[in-house]
């Protein structure tokens, strides 16, 4: 209870630290831009680690719905899987959380309430393994799906295939334009 | 608090430099964010220099002894050809106003992505070599030396700008940093450095009159399938023309609607509506290719390609040109055309045939979008249109950079989308319009290689589709350009799954009602179209008892998932 009542008591300055501790995965000038630009549309990378924040919180918090929780992770988890970072770097900003926590708790003896929360930030943790491998499966996907459909036409017309696929669906890339 | 004294600000003034310059960061050509290098048969079909294979991802491009005289000579060149360069070089104050506005940065983070350090890349070459101060204080006034390095990291980056021209609506001086990336790319080409998705279709185009290398016979059949197609789906059989010398309008568009998912949909449209109004017009497959990917790698390999356009009107003896839904086509058409291939004096004023409009703003160029005809045939009434038909769509418009902000091109197909369907709402006001965001894949960027790269330039144009989406069920991304329709199909894929993607004329057709039409219960795809099917059987009951209101509702069925 009393880690509960630190948590919603201490929720914006937690918010703050750990904003910053997650744009410290990214050059200076760039933080700085995701830290001071509040528009959504001007700034979807800061936005998406903004929504993840709170959906988070409000899970370990207020006990929102897990759902919830998950779709937020994956607005964030999904762009650190195409912006360069390793696994490990793209799930990182899970983790820092409980280094934020840990601070705001010290010296408050609550260390059972603590690990019990930190086993549940964990549990979110293995969730946004799971998204971050099924968006780099997505990319590989993607790239398949575009070599296929850009030859599907052809060889249809070549009658080197016949109704192997549902004519018509997917996706299809090609650079004729 | 107050306002702090001066000893206070000195105190936190930290002396410590604590992030290397740009210039000392060094960029790592990381897999995923880079196309393959330009093939040597591409290279030499187009008598391009340095023709050989190599690959960006090893250490040894293969570039010829004297590779940094050349691209030195190649700037002097052009800092005196182009005196927009010469100015563009020159005037930067590195305000910052565009760093934020590129749709790369946004995505990537990477702040060698923000417009202005991304010109600065070439503006520190300029400065070491062109300016006193480069010359005498080097680093000390943003300028360096020309290494393999810097060199290898120019062709990075300059492969990561889409040339949409977002950065230049915001630039207080006017700087068109496309237009930098442009110049950049030509100094690159001199070396043979262009990229395989580039080099590959302009030797196609050079040679077979399209990107693709699609030959007369095969064009033909392509189109014949979409015409059995069309039989299928509507039962009205289309006949289109090919190289008929004495029609009235040449009608050109991008080769990608010709083969690739979903711009055949877009192209059965063109047919569909041309046919029903008895167009006097024809195909050419010669003039095969609207867009131009010469344009991603010279202005004289641009103009070239171009060329057969006019030439292909002459020789057809056709009065005026319509151009399908084409993004770039339309900038270098609007922006290059006259001055490259013109003046087209042979051709007349384009006036629609139906309406009796003439288009004046064509007057110069003879050519106009397919949009503008459409929009004026609505406005004049003149196709028989049923937007219910569409009502299982929640449509948004995603204004194609070029389209939009090449040429000013924003409310005809807005206008279009609105008469044909009945559930549209408009992105963010501020990634909308001039302030549109590119789907991430322009300017010959959409290979597969760089998927990576694509998705994150994709980013902020998906992340706005993503708020319709959840605020009004947007389900469908209309757009009027070929390279949005192949890629966006995969950027909402990935970012906002359940969103098509689907070209404007696309949307006409199915919602116009033909002469002589069958039972039409599926769309262009060939799919089932919600609440068509109960419409019908409404209609055969009321026939049946003979009720005296005309019925409008029907059609039902709004707001359920998907087209796809």
């Amino acid at each position: 209870m009393e880690l509960d009542s630190l948590l919603s008591e201490k929720r914006e300055e937690i918010t703050r630290e750990w904003f910053n501790l997650i744009i410290q995965a990214y050059p200076p000038d760039t933080a700085k831009f995701l830290k001071n630009q509040t528009n959504r549309f001007a700034n979807p990378v800061g936005h998406a680690i903004s929504e993840a924040m709170e959906a988070v919180l409000g899970h370990l918090v207020e006990d929102r719905d897990p759902a919830d929780v998950y779709r937020s992770m994956d607005g964030l988890v999904r762009i650190k899987a195409i912006q360069d970072f390793t696994a490990s770097q793209s799930i990182r900003f899970i983790f820092s959380l409980k280094e934020v926590i840990r601070k705001k708790a010290q010296g408050q003896h609550l260390s059972g309430e603590l690990l019990e929360l930190e086993t549940r930030i964990d549990e979110l943790a293995l969730g946004c393994f799971d998204i971050y491998m099924a968006c780099r499966e997505k990319i590989y996907d993607l790239k398949a799906k575009e070599l296929k459909s850009m030859h599907f036409r052809l060889l249809k017309q070549a009658n080197l295939v016949s109704e192997a696929g549902d004519p018509g669906s997917g996706p299809v890339g090609g650079n004729g334009s | 608090m107050g306002t702090p004294k001066p000893e206070e600000l000195i105190q936190k003034i930290d002396l410590t430099p604590q992030w290397p310059g740009w210039m000392d960061t060094p960029t790592e050509i990381k897999p995923g964010n880079f196309c393959w290098g330009a093939k040597a048969k591409d290279l030499d079909g187009i008598g391009f220099p340095n023709p050989r294979e190599w690959n960006p991802g090893e250490e040894d491009w293969k570039l010829p002894e004297n590779w940094k005289e050349i691209v030195i000579e190649g700037l002097r060149e052009r800092l005196e050809k182009y005196r927009t360069l010469k100015v563009f070089m020159d005037i930067c104050v590195r305000c910052g106003a565009c760093a934020d506005k590129c749709h790369f940065f946004l995505g990537s983070g990477d702040p060698k992505n923000m417009p202005v350090l991304r010109a600065e890349l070439l503006r520190s070459i300029y400065r070491r070599e062109f300016t006193t101060a480069g010359k005498i204080l080097g680093k000390f006034a943003g300028a360096r030396e020309l290494t393999m390095d810097v060199f290898k990291e120019m062709w990075y980056y300059f492969f990561q700008c889409t040339e949409c021209r977002r950065c230049s609506v915001f630039c207080p001086f006017g700087i068109d940093t496309a237009e930098i990336t442009i110049i950049g790319r030509e100094l690159l080409n001199l070396l043979g450095c262009n990229i395989a998705w580039i080099t590959g279709p302009v030797n196609n185009c050079y040679h077979k009159g399209n990107h693709l290398g699609l030959e007369p016979h095969a064009i033909m059949s392509s189109l014949e399938y979409m015409i059995d197609d069309i039989e299928e789906y509507t039962g009205v059989k289309v006949e289109p023309t090919f190289n008929r010398k004495g029609a009235e309008i040449l009608f050109i568009t991008p080769s990608g609607d010709l083969f690739a998912d979903p711009g055949t949909f877009t192209c059965m449209g063109y047919l569909l509506m041309f046919h029903e109004l008895g167009l006097d017009y024809t195909w050419s497959t010669y003039a095969s290719e609207g867009g131009n990917f010469g344009f991603f790698t010279t202005n004289e390999m641009a103009k070239r390609l171009n060329y057969k356009m006019y030439a292909e009107a002459k020789r057809l003896g056709v009065k005026w040109i319509i151009g399908g839904e084409c993004g770039h086509m339309w900038r270098v058409l609007n922006q290059y055309m006259d001055t490259w291939n013109g003046p087209a004096d042979f051709l007349e004023v384009p006036v629609s045939p139906i309406t009796g409009t003439r288009f004046d703003n064509a007057k110069q160029l003879k050519m106009i979008h397919a949009v503008e005809f459409t929009a004026d045939l609505i406005k004049n009434n003149k196709l028989k249109l049923d937007p219910s038909r569409n009502d299982h769509l929640t449509v948004t418009y995603h204004d194609s950079c070029n389209t939009a902000r090449g040429m000013g091109f924003m409310d005809e197909p807005r206008y279009v989308i609105n008469s044909v369907c009945n559930n549209f709402f408009d992105m963010p006001e501020n990634t909308i319009r001039e302030q549109t965001f590119c789907c991430g894949s322009g300017s010959g960027l959409n290979a597969s290689e760089n998927m990576d790269l694509r998705m994150k330039g994709g980013l902020p144009r998906a992340n706005a589709v993503k708020y319709v989406n959840e605020k009004h069920g947007v389900n469908l991304l209309a757009n009027i350009c070929a390279i949005d329709r192949a890629a966006l199909t995969s950027s909402m894929d990935y970012w906002v799954p359940g969103v098509a993607v689907a070209g404007v004329h696309e949307l006409v057709a199915n919602a116009m009602v033909f002469k002589g039409q069958g039972k039409r219960t599926v769309d262009l795809r060939g799919e089932d179209i919600p609440g068509m099917e109960e419409e019908e059987e409404a209609e055969e009951a009321a026939e049946s008892i003979a009720v005296q209101e005309p019925q409008e509702e029907a059609a039902g069925a709004a707001g359920e998932e998907g087209s796809e």
